[in-house]
């Protein structure tokens, strides 16, 4: 019996190289579904009228099966790491893009009649008043769609060795290796509650502004 | 008489030549010469000419309205909701534009300079504040110099100065904004519309939101700071005490925005236009008015006070009024007795009668010292000095009179004026 840290080599990486390429895997899509949430949302909040509709084709995309995309997907990339990666940046939209336009839209009016009277031009507005006081609202989407994208990655073993730590799944079946399995599961989920707890104190760092529960007026 | 040497060593008096002036004022607020360029010491600083605003939807918010805002002093526009006034502030900063008619800031239309540098020359206080609430106190009052292109540490130095100016503890500067009062917040609010030191003010219902003891905190703070500032306030509220209060003068609005009335306070309360503004000035103008007329001229007497330790001879000197006024040795007021209740060397305080509420003559109006004589139980008002001894007493019936003289003045100079 080996170890409860040693893999098998077909995973070609070790306990931590998992670890590490499990969370490249992860964090890459959402950062990419950050960027492209951004104008996305900002659009939304500009012009109201797109936003139904573009929260219709967020949704929907959240509802296609990765599968469904592996099989489009690997026509174009293979069975790579990208395969996984982009319906990933997909379903994160769902989250991130109300995220912010519920974040940008919650600074109060009349910060904004102040920003505009003082002279602030959009641009300006945008990023030195807006997105700051969005910041809590953006965190909260980033804490759903980092946690559920860290999950989702196992997937990825369906194409072939590409689900990072979810491979390990793969193998205890093959090798009829429980503690892989469990070990798998296990990390998976304390993957999710460090990152989770980063992005807290991200926002605890990036907010001292906002009231904090105990410390009074 | 001083010696001719010693005046002409110091400065000359009076204005410095323009050139000199201009340059001064570039360097240090390089905003303000651009407006202040042609600016007289008094006259028109704003002139909104024939201004309509329609919108879409046929709603007409402001109806051709024509107002002369007069440098250095504030101009409060008031009236019921719907009546366009805080339309038509933001007409003045571009926030919204009009639909016809042009608004002349010191003689130039306010649409010949960009639209931002407009805004940056005009501070703007809001109700609520409107604070950045993801910003501390001091960089919210810098922002405006920051966006001028001030650095950092220029900019804040100004807002701790500006932070003492309107009566805010240092010790605030690096809190954010949820964790002041009211109050406080509104306080910030002015102190960041004037950190760039621009010549005009606009006040957009600034102090509606906050209690009103802290209101009148405020508005008393307002017009110190407007003294030592002298800056062009346009000032919008619904509430007609505040108008009253703070108006240089008074724009009454009604709904439809049209302007019903512009005039001095004053003016508004001894003559209104027509049965709006008199319905909307309220049921007690006349009480009002009042405020208006110094308590100064008043005649006192001083025959019905006696002092605690008075002998009995005193007292029965003065038992011809109806009641006395009894003091304490330094002279400030305790109370009202009929005089055959006194006895010498013998006054029960708990038997006097409550005196009311004293006035200074020397700074109090009509109003106070009529408010002193309604309140107190005998119909006479007591007047105190700074340190608050009695220097007389003065019954509703002289009080009612030396009201008549004083309208009948202002009547006579109205006429004189009129050259009736």
């Amino acid at each position: 019996m080996s170890g409860f840290f040693d893999l098998p080599s077909d995973l070609q990486h070790s306990y931590l190289g998992l670890v590490g390429l499990h969370l490249r895997e992860a964090l890459l899509p959402v950062l990419a579904g950050l960027i492209v949430s951004l104008p996305v949302a900002q659009l939304c909040v500009r012009f109201r009228w797109i936003y139904p509709p573009v929260l219709g084709v967020t949704t929907v995309l959240y509802a296609i099966p990765s599968l469904a995309f592996f099989v489009v997907l690997i026509d174009y990339f293979g069975q790579s790491e990208t395969t996984v990666m982009v319906p990933l940046a997909l379903y994160s939209l769902v989250v991130l893009v109300p995220a912010i336009v519920d974040g940008v839209r919650s600074v109060p009016p009349e910060t904004l009649a102040a920003a505009q009277a003082m002279g602030f031009g959009p641009v300006r507005r945008y990023l030195q008043v807006q997105l700051p006081i969005a910041v809590p609202a953006i965190i909260a989407g980033l804490r759903v769609a980092t946690v559920s994208s860290i999950s989702l990655v196992s997937v990825g073993m369906l194409i072939g060795n590409q689900g990072a730590l979810g491979n390990m799944l793969y193998d205890a079946q093959t090798y009829e290796r429980s503690a892989l399995a469990v070990n798998s599961v296990l990390t998976i989920g304390v993957l999710g509650v460090l990152a989770d707890g980063v992005l807290v104190l991200v926002r605890l760092l990036l907010t001292p502004w906002m009231p904090r529960k105990g410390a009074g007026r | 008489m001083r010696a001719p040497t010693a005046r002409a060593v110091r400065r000359p008096r009076g204005p410095l030549p323009a050139n000199v002036q201009k340059r001064a004022r570039s360097r240090l607020f390089p905003q303000q010469a651009r407006i202040g360029r042609t600016r007289r010491a008094r006259g028109v600083l704003i002139r909104i000419d024939s201004v309509t605003k329609r919108y879409p939807d046929g709603t007409v918010a402001v109806d051709r309205l024509s107002l002369e805002i007069p440098d250095r002093s504030i101009t409060v526009l008031v009236g019921p909701s719907g009546c366009g006034k805080t339309t038509t502030l933001r007409m003045i900063n571009r926030m919204v534009e009009p639909t016809e008619g042009s608004i002349l800031l010191d003689g130039r239309d306010i649409r010949q300079q960009p639209v931002n540098t407009l805004r940056r020359s005009m501070g703007y206080v809001i109700q609520n504040a409107g604070l950045f609430q993801h910003r501390t106190i001091l960089d919210n009052i810098a922002t405006v110099p920051r966006l001028l292109g001030w650095t950092k540490q220029k900019a804040r130095a100004r807002a701790a100065e500006l932070m003492e100016r309107v009566g805010l503890d240092s010790a605030l500067a690096k809190r954010y904004p949820y964790q002041l009062s009211g109050g406080q917040q509104q306080r910030v609010g002015v102190a960041r519309a004037l950190a760039a030191d621009p010549p005009v003010l606009l006040m957009d219902e600034p102090f509606s939101a906050v209690d009103p003891v802290v209101r009148k905190g405020l508005q008393d703070e307002l017009l110190r700071i407007q003294d030592e500032l002298g800056k062009t306030i346009v000032f919008v509220t619904h509430d007609i005490d505040e108008a009253i209060k703070l108006g240089t003068k008074v724009a009454v609005l009604r709904t439809g925005g049209r302007l019903a009335q512009f005039a001095p306070p004053a003016e508004l309360l001894s003559a209104p236009a027509d049965l709006f503004v008199e319905d909307f000035l309220g049921a007690d103008r006349g009480i009002r008015r009042l405020s208006f007329f110094p308590a100064a001229g008043l005649e006192l007497e001083t025959a019905p006070v006696v002092p605690i330790d008075a002998d009995a001879g005193e007292i029965a000197s003065r038992a011809a009024a109806p009641y006395l006024l009894v003091t304490d040795p330094d002279g400030r007021p305790l109370g009202w007795s009929e005089p055959d209740k006194l006895t010498a060397g013998a006054v029960d305080r708990e038997q006097l009668l409550d005196h009311g509420r004293p006035f200074v003559p020397a700074t109090d109006s009509l109003r106070t010292a009529l408010d002193g004589a309604v309140l107190s139980p005998t119909g006479w008002a007591v007047a105190v000095d700074g340190e608050g001894r009695t220097v007389g007493v003065i019954s509703q019936q002289v009080i009612g009179e030396a009201i008549r003289d004083a309208h009948s003045r202002v009547a006579e100079r109205a006429d004189a004026k009129a050259g009736r």
